[in-house]
């Protein structure tokens, strides 16, 4: 049997931005899309919300210090 | 920034061709001679002017900047007959025995070929080492015949270092040359020489590039020479072997022009090849080393690279630096926190640059006129062509005033600069090694103090992890008003009051200090107004006026408090009763301080002490680095007068019981030891229930650990209850936290209690018993390392046995941590020492690579945090709530 890997509670949620979203959040952070950290497009949480190379993911993580944390990662092959 | 700057995403290593050569030189050097009897460099000599200048003074010919911007430009010597370069003698040797001595094909079949080229190929396209194989062809490639011309093959020999020799006969290097020259392309390749034309026809290398037609000359930046205090020029060493190198190609060449005899100029040859091998590598085997006149061996080119005092391993890993000064350190509770003394001698060695301008210009003339003997004086008038002048006493006073002259007349640009001694109030950086964080380096400021030693404020002791046991520290003098500035700003001393690593206070009082504010601070401390005045003046507060009346040392003590401090706090000496008697603890525990009056509680290591000072915490936090400053150089002083007003000694006469306690101490190690037996024996015959999880050895093993354990603290307390705080100053620093603990004074007065080896009693030795001394599989106490004696009556010499295996694991142990500790240290730091915060809080590498998109998630600094976290709410509440009872 095989397991959805996006409800296990180590995995954070994972949400792949629109382009109008990917441009706000980079002018926001004043960065480009290649300064942000990668993510491989065969990784298990990439492959299975069928995010492809060039997507930026929007990550919502638990935090010890700060509660709730959101980073990006963009995708790659 | 945005987006990537530029990938890198090839580098070619190879070999220069004679034309890259030609092409990089500009100038051939053709005269072994240095100088003109006027002392104006030779041209087309080894100091040609178009090599680059090093005088600040002058332009360079070549590319027009000015010394120290030039970075210099190569020569070259064409050889009058070529050279095998040493570096390359043995791949010459392995290439000559794997291709045919007439038509220069590799010696492998065709087949044999193509199976390689496509290895190669695969090799090349998976980004894999081609070492392995190279060697393989190197082996395979030997055959009596060629397979291409049927040629019969000898055996080529090298004779070290670079004499290769075929059969009986020995190549000349122009042979060799000629025969590196037959072997195709296509062929070398598969040798391992990248001969392969790219599009535009460059290739990378070439065989016979490694026998040298043309010797590239360093520019002198490479090889100054050094002007001797008695005027006398004294060339670098590579200066000299390119002397001795275009000395004999002259003579070759004459020798060769002339038609001298092949004997002659086979001579001269090997001359010339000796000398080029020297000048690249002096230490080459088979080649006597080429020596100075004073028999010294010359250092060439593979000298100055090569091991520990190499280029890589001394300038590149490690680095020195001037400025900088390194003495034992000693205390002195009189300097600030903020302050460093410095021993005179090194206040006058080590220098401030300082801008001349008209406001200081009287100023600088006194210290000048000081010389660079006396205290306040100066080492260096530097103008601004950069020409330093060392001041003397003969010359200072004609310095100073040439000095004033000059600079009212000068109009150009840069500035005179006065190398004055250091002095009080200057900035300097203070180091101790290992610099493990932030705070082993900070900035202090200068008292110049008599004697050697460096002086150190107690209170900055815990962050440089320093003791006076003849440690030496390291002190830097900034160079640059922004280095002054930067460092004043943010590495002061008073600027790390509060660990980045917990967000508490890690300088602060230790030892002493804490004693003598508690002595200060008790309960029974009450001082007349004489007393008072003094222990006032000495920490240099304010005196107030007489009122006839007895003072409280917790009034005292107030005074160096800010006048609106509120705080609730309990000391360390809290015995944790089961019921707090807050105000009314009997141990006066319970810190209640009002409007800066502190009315109830001692001062203790909870009140300043570092790592745990709470009022010392607040205080930074509330109050301001500087606030906290004033108040750690005034409350230490205080803590210092108050112990020196009581008087403070301990002796083993502070772990003395009564007989009484003793024997009440022995009644209970006993009945714990036959406890102990009980339960041995209850195992051997099986009568031991085991605990869930555990087997009977373990569930043997963990009682009887616990048994003893609760005997030793049982003990403890029986001598713990007779001794009292008010008399007792070995309990006092326990209890305060100034020094030692209460397990240390129990061990020396009870009963030392169980050693250990790996986590366990000890068990092992000799077969199936600890020592010899015991039956085998005894499971007692004693014979499994118990100590039943105190460290004061002494122990035994089984218990001492067993004592010093478990101190020596200890040792071990701390040996071993640091080593692993210091490797785990080394990588973060390699691994995190680019890494930058912006202004956003963003944290990038330095490529602009994103690390985190907010510092620690957070974003906040634990420097500047309340442990960690950016408000305590729980005390903003309390606080909240003792203003409005008020
Ligand atoms: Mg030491
Ligand atoms: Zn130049
Ligand atoms: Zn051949
Ligand atoms: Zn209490």
């Amino acid at each position: 049997m095989k397991k959805d890997i996006l409800k296990h509670e180590l995995v954070p949620d994972h949400v792949i931005l629109s382009e109008s979203e990917v441009t706000k959040v980079l002018k926001k952070i004043e960065a480009h899309a290649e300064q942000l950290p990668k993510i491989n497009s065969d990784d298990p949480v990439a492959k299975s919300i069928g995010a492809k190379a060039g997507d930026v993911l929007e990550i919502t993580r638990k935090s010890a210090t700060a509660g709730k944390f959101i980073t990006y990662r963009l995708v790659q092959d | 920034m945005t987006g990537i700057l530029k990938k890198i995403s090839q580098i070619n290593f190879g070999l220069m061709s004679p034309e890259d050569i030609r092409k990089m030189s500009v100038t051939k050097i053709v005269t072994p001679d240095t100088y003109d009897e006027d002392g104006y460099p030779i041209e087309n000599g080894l100091m040609d002017p178009r090599l680059g200048v090093i005088d600040p003074s002058l332009k360079c010919r070549t590319c027009g900047s000015k010394g120290g911007d030039c970075q210099g430009h190569f020569g070259s010597i064409n050889l009058a007959r070529p050279v095998i370069h040493v570096g390359f003698a043995d791949t010459i040797h392995k290439i000559l025995r794997s291709t045919c001595n007439t038509c220069g094909r590799i010696l492998l079949t065709e087949s044999e070929i193509f199976d390689y080229r496509e290895k190669f190929k695969n090799l090349i396209k998976n980004e894999e080492s081609l070492t392995k194989i190279i060697k393989e062809v190197y082996t395979v490639a030997r055959r009596d015949k060629c397979p291409h011309c049927e040629e019969e093959q000898e055996e080529v020999k090298i004779d070290k270092p670079v004499s290769m020799v075929e059969g009986n006969y020995k190549l000349t290097a122009s042979e060799v040359r000629e025969r590196l020259e037959l072997i195709p392309d296509s062929d070398a390749l598969i040798l391992g020489v990248n001969a392969e034309k790219s599009k535009d026809g460059q290739q990378v290398a070439r065989p016979e590039w490694m026998v040298l037609t043309v010797l590239p000359v360093p520019p002198v930046t490479v090889r100054p020479s050094i002007t001797l205090e008695t005027g006398e020029r004294s060339e670098d060493d590579l200066t000299h072997k390119l002397v001795d190198i275009l000395r004999i190609n002259q003579r070759l060449k004459e020798n060769m022009e002339a038609g001298a005899p092949q004997l002659i100029v086979e001579d001269l040859w090997e001359l010339l090849q000796y000398h080029v091998t020297t000048y690249f590598d002096n230490e080459a085997s088979g080649v006597p080393p080429a020596r100075h006149r004073s028999g010294r061996p010359l250092k060439t080119l593979a000298q100055r690279l090569k091991g520990k005092e190499g280029r890589f391993r001394s300038n590149l890993s490690g680095k020195r630096v001037n400025f900088s000064a390194r003495t034992v350190i000693s205390p002195d509770p009189n300097i600030s926190i903020n302050e460093v003394g410095v021993p005179k001698i090194i206040a006058t060695e080590v220098t401030v640059p300082v801008k001349i301008t008209e406001w200081n210009l009287e100023e600088m003339k006194g210290y000048i006129l000081n010389g660079s003997n006396l205290h306040p004086g100066a080492n260096y008038v530097i103008r601004p062509d950069g020409r330093k002048i060392r001041i003397y006493d003969e010359i200072k006073e004609t310095v100073a005033e040439n000095l004033e002259k000059n600079f009212n007349e000068y109009t150009g640009e840069g500035s005179y600069v006065v190398e004055r001694h250091l002095k009080d109030g200057d900035i300097v950086l203070f180091n101790r090694q290992p610099s493990l964080h932030r705070m082993s380096m900070m900035a202090h400021e200068v008292r110049v103090l008599p004697y050697k030693t460096f002086r150190l404020n107690l209170c900055v002791c815990p962050p440089y992890n320093a003791d006076f046991d003849g440690d030496e520290m390291n002190m830097h003098i900034f160079q640059t008003e922004e280095s002054r500035a930067e460092a004043k700003s943010l590495m002061r001393v008073q600027e790390h009051i509060l660990s980045p690593r917990f967000g508490g206070p890690i300088i602060g009082g230790i030892h002493d200090h804490i004693s003598g504010a508690y002595l200060l601070t008790r309960e029974s401390a009450i001082f007349n107004e004489d007393q008072v005045f003094q222990i006032l003046r000495k920490s240099n507060l304010p005196i107030p006026d007489k009122t006839g009346e007895k003072w409280t040392g917790k009034q005292i003590f107030s005074e160096v408090l800010p006048k609106d401090l509120n705080m609730v706090y309990t000391a360390e000496i809290c015995r944790k009763c089961d019921e707090c008697l807050k105000k009314e603890c009997k141990n006066d525990a319970y810190v209640v301080i009002e409007d800066g009056k502190l009315l109830t509680g001692v001062m203790d290591e909870k009140a300043y002490g570092a790592f745990s000072g709470k009022i010392l915490d607040h205080i930074v936090k509330e109050y301001g680095t500087d606030s906290a400053r004033e108040f750690l150089d005034a409350s230490t002083k205080l803590a210092v007068s108050g112990i020196m007003k009581a008087g403070f000694t301990t002796s083993t006469n502070d772990e003395e019981i009564p007989q009484e306690a003793k024997e009440r101490i022995e009644v209970h190690l006993d009945h714990a030891e036959k406890k102990v037996d009980l339960l041995v024996e209850a195992y051997d015959n099986n009568e031991l229930e085991a605990l869930p999880g555990r087997s009977l050895e373990e569930t043997l093993e963990m009682r009887i650990m616990q048994v003893l354990g609760e005997a030793r603290d049982k003990s403890g307390e029986i001598a713990e209850s007779y001794f009292d705080i008010n008399e007792n100053h070995a309990v006092i620093m326990a209890l305060t936290g100034a020094r030692g603990s209460m397990l240390n004074l129990t061990q020396i007065t009870a009963c030392v209690g169980q050693q250990s080896v790996r986590g366990g009693r000890i068990d092992r030795g000799y077969s199936e018993r600890t020592l010899p001394h015991f039956q085998k599989r005894e499971l007692g106490a004693k014979a499994r390392g118990f100590v039943h004696s105190s460290y004061k009556k002494g122990l035994d010499p089984i218990e001492f046995f067993f004592h010093a295996m478990g101190g020596r694991e200890g040792l071990v142990d701390t040996a071993i941590r640091t080593a692993q500790s210091g490797y785990m240290q080394r990588r973060l730091v390699n691994a995190l020492q680019d890494l930058s915060v912006k202004e956003d809080g963003t944290v990038t590498d330095n490529r602009g690579v994103i690390i985190q998109t907010m510092y620690g998630e957070d974003g906040v600094d634990p420097a500047k945090s309340d442990y960690g976290k950016v408000v305590d709410l729980d005390k903003l509440v309390d606080e909240m709530r003792i203003k409005s009872e008020k």
